[in-house]
Formats: C-alpha cells, sequence, structure tokens
C-alpha cells in the first residue's frame, strides 16, 4: 500500500538534482567567476525563469506558447517602471523642459506623468504589478483561446502576434514607453544603488533564490494530480474531459503559472541588467526561450535551467566570435534538438549517464562489501 | 408518439426525443427517439454509418445536437457542457481504447476518480486511503489487479479496454456509454468482458454500441437498430432479428 502514497512532494533523486543546481548557482559559479561574468549568469537564471514555465505549459500541458517574451517583458516593464520613476526626481531631471518625469517623456514632449504611469511610484503597487499584470493578461488569452478550443499550432502563432504586437505597441508609443530604446538609465532600488558590485551580488543570490522558488512551485505542480492530468490531456484531451475535468480551466492555470514565472524573471532581468527595451518582448526572444528550454529538454525543470545556462554560454562564446553565424547555429541547434533528442539534455541524461552511474554506484557497494567482508572475518580469527 | 407521451417520463433515465444533428446539411442522425429505462442494457447496432456513435457523441456532449432534446433523470443535456455531463452522471467508453498511455493503469484510474475535479482541487489531492480502496477495487474487477504499477500503454489490447471501462466504473456513472467494448478482442477476452459487463451493469442503465451478434444476445436486454439516422427497430433480440426490416438493411448490402 505504502508504495502507492505520493510521499512527499520532493522524493530522494529530484531532491539530488535540486541539491547539486543549488550548489553549482549558489557556490560554484560565484567563486569560480569574476562579477561581470556571474553578472551575464544572473541575467541567463532570469531566461530560466521563462524555461521552467515552458516546461510545465508545453512539456507537461502540450501548450507550446511562442510568445513567452510577452510576460517576461511586461515583469520586466512594470520592475522598469519604478525604477525610472526613481531615477526621474526633479533634482536629477532639472535640465529638463518638465523636470520630474521620465527623460523620453520629456524628448517625446509629454508635459506630465501618464496615469498609467502614476501608481507606479509607489513599490509595493511595482512588485504587486509585475505579478499580476502579466497573469492577468495570461489569464485573458488563456480563457479567449482555450474557452473556445484553440490550441496546438494555432495557439503557438496567436501568441506570437501578440508578441509581435505589443512590440510594435511598445515601438510605436515612444512617450509612454521609451520606445526602442526601452527604460533605460535605472539607477537605484529605494534609495540603493543597484549598479554597484556590492549590488549585483546581493542581485544574484536574490535572484538564484527566486529561480528555486518558482523551481519548488514547479516541482508541486508536476508531483500533484494536476502535474498527471496535464499529461493525461495532452495525451487524450477528450478522455480527461469525459472524465469530468473542464479541460480549458486547466490549461489557463498552467498558461498563467508559466506567466507568472516569466514575469519574475523579466522583473529581476530589468533588476541586474539595468535596463528594460522591446528586444526582449518580440518574436526572436520568445523562440530563443523555447530552445532554451528544448535543449534542457521539455519534461524536465531542472533540465530547462541547465539549457538556458549552456545555450546562452554558447551564445556568449560564439557571438563573440562568429556573431553572424549565432543564429544559424540557434536554428540548427533547435532542428537537431526536436529530431535526435526530443527531452533534451535531461533525456540525455536520464537515457545514457543515470545508468551507468546506478552501475556505478551498484560495483562501488559490491567492491566495499567484498572489501569489508574478509577484514572482519579475519578480525574474528586474530 | 402520442403514446410515448403519455407515459409518464420518470421511469426512464434517458429520453432521446426527436433528436437530430446535421453536418453540413447531412443528417446523421435524423428525428431520432428512444427511451432507457432504469437497470435496463440497451445495444445499439446497425450497418456501417447509421449514426450509432453520433448519438453516443450527441448524448455525452462531444457534438451539439441540431434539434430536438436529451433528457437525463429530468436534465436537459443538450444545453450542458461535457464535464457537466460527466458530473450528472454519465460515462463514457470510446471506440478505440482512450486511455493515458503514458501513466501507470493506476494513475489512470485516480484521474477518473470524482474527487479533485477542479484546478485547486487537483493541486491539493491527496492520494488517501479512500482512493487507493477505490482504484483497488475497480483494478480487481476489471482484472488488472497485478498491473497497476504498470505503464498503461504496455497493456494489451483487451487489458487497455478493461482499463478504460474502470476508469468509467470508478466514476460510479448511472448511465455507462461503451462503444464497442470488446472491438478487436480474443474469444477468451470477450468472454471475460461480457462476465465483467454483466456485473457491472448491476444497479445502473447501459448503452452499448456492438457489432458482435453472439455478444450482443449475451447481454441485451433491449435491442434498437439504426439506419441512416433513423430507429429501424426496436425490441427484443428475437423480435429484432425476426423483423423484416431489419433483414432487408442487413442482408440487402
Amino acid at each position: 500500500m505504502n508504495k502507492f502514497s505520493l510521499g512527499n512532494i520532493l522524493p530522494r533523486q529530484d531532491a539530488m538534482y535540486f541539491a547539486v543546481l543549488a550548489v553549482l548557482i549558489v557556490i560554484v559559479l560565484p567563486l569560480s567567476l569574476d562579477i561581470f561574468r556571474l553578472n551575464l549568469v544572473g541575467k541567463y537564471l532570469t531566461y530560466a525563469f521563462v524555461a521552467v514555465g515552458l516546461v510545465l505549459c508545453w512539456g507537461y500541458g502540450g501548450i507550446l506558447s511562442l510568445g513567452q517574451g510577452i510576460f517576461f517583458g511586461l515583469g520586466g516593464y512594470c520592475m522598469a517602471m519604478f525604477l525610472k520613476l526613481e531615477a526621474s526626481d526633479p533634482e536629477s531631471t532639472k535640465i529638463q523642459s518638465t523636470p520630474g518625469i521620465p527623460d523620453f517623456m520629456d524628448w517625446n514632449q509629454l508635459t506630465s506623468l501618464p496615469w498609467f504611469w502614476e501608481p507606479f511610484n509607489s513599490f509595493p503597487f511595482a512588485i504587486l504589478a509585475v505579478l499580476v499584470v502579466p497573469t492577468i493578461f495570461a489569464y485573458i488569452i488563456g480563457v479567449a483561446m482555450f474557452k473556445r478550443r484553440v490550441g496546438g499550432v494555432y495557439f503557438a502563432i496567436i501568441t506570437q502576434a501578440i508578441a509581435s504586437i505589443l512590440t510594435i505597441l511598445i515601438i510605436g508609443q515612444q512617450g509612454y514607453t521609451g520606445g526602442v530604446n526601452g527604460i533605460t538609465d535605472l539607477r537605484t532600488l529605494l534609495g540603493w544603488d543597484i549598479r554597484t558590485d556590492s549590488a549585483k551580488y546581493i542581485l544574484y543570490f536574490v535572484n538564484a533564490a527566486l529561480l528555486f522558488a518558482c523551481l519548488f512551485v514547479a516541482q508541486y505542480v508536476r508531483k500533484s494530480k494536476l502535474g498527471r492530468i496535464l499529461l493525461a490531456m495532452r495525451e487524450r484531451e477528450d478522455r480527461v474531459r469525459f472524465s469530468g475535468y473542464d479541460v480549458s480551466n486547466f490549461k489557463i492555470f498552467v498558461f498563467c503559472i508559466g506567466a507568472t514565472f516569466s514575469a519574475i524573471g523579466g522583473a529581476m532581468f530589468t533588476l541586474q541588467v539595468g535596463f528594460m527595451s522591446p528586444s526582449f518582448v518580440g518574436i526572436v526572444p520568445s523562440i530563443e526561450m523555447v530552445i532554451f528550454c528544448a535543449v534542457g529538454g521539455r519534461m524536465s525543470i531542472i533540465g530547462a535551467v541547465y539549457g538556458t545556462l549552456i545555450v546562452n554560454w554558447a551564445r556568449t562564446t560564439f557571438s563573440e566570435s562568429f556573431p553572424e553565424l549565432w543564429l544559424f547555429a540557434m536554428g540548427a541547434l533547435f532542428i537537431a534538438v526536436v529530431m535526435v533528442l526530443p527531452n533534451g539534455l535531461a533525456g540525455l541524461y536520464k537515457n545514457y549517464v543515470e545508468p551507468r552511474l546506478v552501475l556505478l554506484g551498484g560495483k562501488l557497494k559490491q567492491q566495499w562489501a567484498s572489501r569489508t567482508t574478509p577484514v572482519s572475518v579475519s578480525g574474528g580469527q586474530e | 408518439m402520442s403514446v410515448m407521451n403519455q407515459t409518464p417520463k420518470k421511469e426512464f433515465v434517458l429520453a432521446v426525443e426527436g433528436l437530430t444533428v446535421s453536418f453540413d446539411g447531412f443528417k446523421a442522425v435524423n428525428d431520432l427517439s428512444f427511451y432507457v429505462e432504469e437497470d435496463e442494457i440497451r445495444v445499439i447496432i446497425g450497418p456501417n454509418g447509421a449514426g450509432k456513435t453520433t448519438v453516443l457523441d450527441l448524448i455525452c456532449g462531444k457534438t451539439k445536437a441540431t434539434g430536438g432534446s436529451i433528457t437525463f433523470r429530468g436534465k436537459e443535456l443538450t444545453k450542458m457542457s461535457e464535464h457537466e455531463i460527466v458530473h450528472a452522471g454519465i460515462g463514457r467508453k470510446f471506440q478505440n481504447p482512450s486511455i493515458y498511455e503514458d501513466l501507470t493503469v493506476f494513475e489512470n484510474l485516480e484521474i477518473s476518480f470524482p474527487r479533485g475535479h477542479s484546478v485547486l482541487g487537483a493541486l491539493a489531492f491527496k492520494r488517501d486511503a479512500e482512493v487507493i480502496a477505490a482504484i483497488q477495487e475497480v483494478a480487481d474487477e476489471i482484472f488488472l489487479s497485478e498491473h497497476l504499477n504498470k505503464t498503461a500503454g504496455l497493456l494489451s489490447h483487451g487489458q487497455k479496454q478493461w482499463l478504460e471501462i474502470g476508469m468509467l466504473l470508478i466514476q460510479k456513472p448511472d448511465l455507462l456509454m461503451l462503444d464497442e467494448p470488446v472491438a478487436g478482442m480474443s474469444v477468451a477476452e470477450r468472454k471475460q468482458t461480457a462476465e465483467l459487463l454483466n456485473r457491472i451493469t448491476k444497479g445502473r442503465s447501459v448503452i452499448v454500441i456492438e457489432h458482435d451478434m453472439q455478444f450482443v444476445e449475451d447481454i441485451a436486454h433491449r435491442v434498437t437498430v439504426m439506419h441512416q439516422g433513423k430507429t429501424l427497430s426496436e425490441g427484443s433480440m428475437e423480435r429484432v432479428q425476426n423483423d423484416p426490416k431489419v433483414i432487408e438493411v442487413y442482408l440487402g448490402h
């Protein structure tokens, strides 16, 4: 009977994967990299939030969203709006024709702060907005699509269109959004300078902690009955429906979770990198995030983090030497992963590395056992 | 029709009246009426394309009716969504075994267990003694108690059919609809399935679509013969078999 009980949310093996990742992110990387490189890793890890969300959405729920940049961007912009307002106090903007408003508004002949910027003077509101605005947006998209049973490739295309529309909107409304440059020149968070090395260290660890919080939420969802329903839904949507579930609600839920994760990542991106721009909202970043997830393994939340780190590390390395080839390499990588490794690096590990580790572990145990037994026997003889 | 209207509807678990559905002008089901009584096993037979599966689709909400009504214990089903119809007490088995092949037999049954069907309910769902006991009980019934931890995709075709029946049983439906439950089964499996159906149909009504006449004779209380979306004949197996219209449709092809 006992073997059927859920046990805990984190079985021993999963706990080990979590621990290894935690050691890597919290100890190994900070000790081995200088702050510039570590800050880059911190930036990559903000994409990992999106990739983890995609594991739930796409890997488990079968909902391929090619527009996760929407939520990453919305989260990032909400944070950036707060930081920008803090950076635009009348004192430091006194050369503008209207002091006290963000510089790009002034350049665009705006003379007062737009109404929707007003609440972003408050830090609690900004934090709430980071979490709520993208989630509500995802909820609206989810209700509109899933209640009408739009799915599969149509859903992917629609999310992509929305990402594209949002980019165009942000670029077009320069006076309200900072346009194509985005919101730049962010300096302090509640008076704390985020550009210093010590701040970057602290933000890196805050980011890591938040990532693990999201990973635990994702792990809980995976291990709950909801995780199994998602798998069931991906396979036989009708059967799930005729087992008495309102399938669309589950899709909306998992899509919203993915959006919330992405938004947290976006907000941490803004804090660590110091700006937010439409180039993190549109189609290209959205597809890149799907590639991170696919490379890591779309069924593995931990794999998604590794996938993000590895692809981004490769991007930085290769694009420094062959900038024009990188996009092709990325496309080739995606095709290769989909065709050869449908479960990504996590699948590779599960199929090839883990069995060998288990074998090795078994051998070591045997050796240890055969070595200790004679000793005790000889000890008894003496 | 007038005779039917005089009989009080309450005796019927399911009343299908004037049911019509048209796909781009083609009437797959055309002004169909039939009534299923409490504890009755009704078998629907008919040549290919007669609209049998479409009738089940209409009852369980997979297809929306163009006209007519379906009432189940006084509730109008044509306006309800699929999951509401399930909660009203109707379970449906599909023609091809429709199970979750990536999950274990246990998990397949667990998902069908009627609890935690909302998003929050599914998040908070606990695999407690009640759930485990219910799953054990159903697994015993469908001859799969030895395979609870097996991935469902590895089961034989017949076992998959049983698993899907088990997934319905655990919902404890009042009306069970089975679309070709013995299709693709071996002779031994057919016998076991007939036995299983005779056991599980106690205390509930069942609608079965089946082509295997021996099997139909074994289980049917009453038989409805469909042809071109309409009822051709209805009654006991014996009566239907001797109905000249039925003979013509079956032999005339």
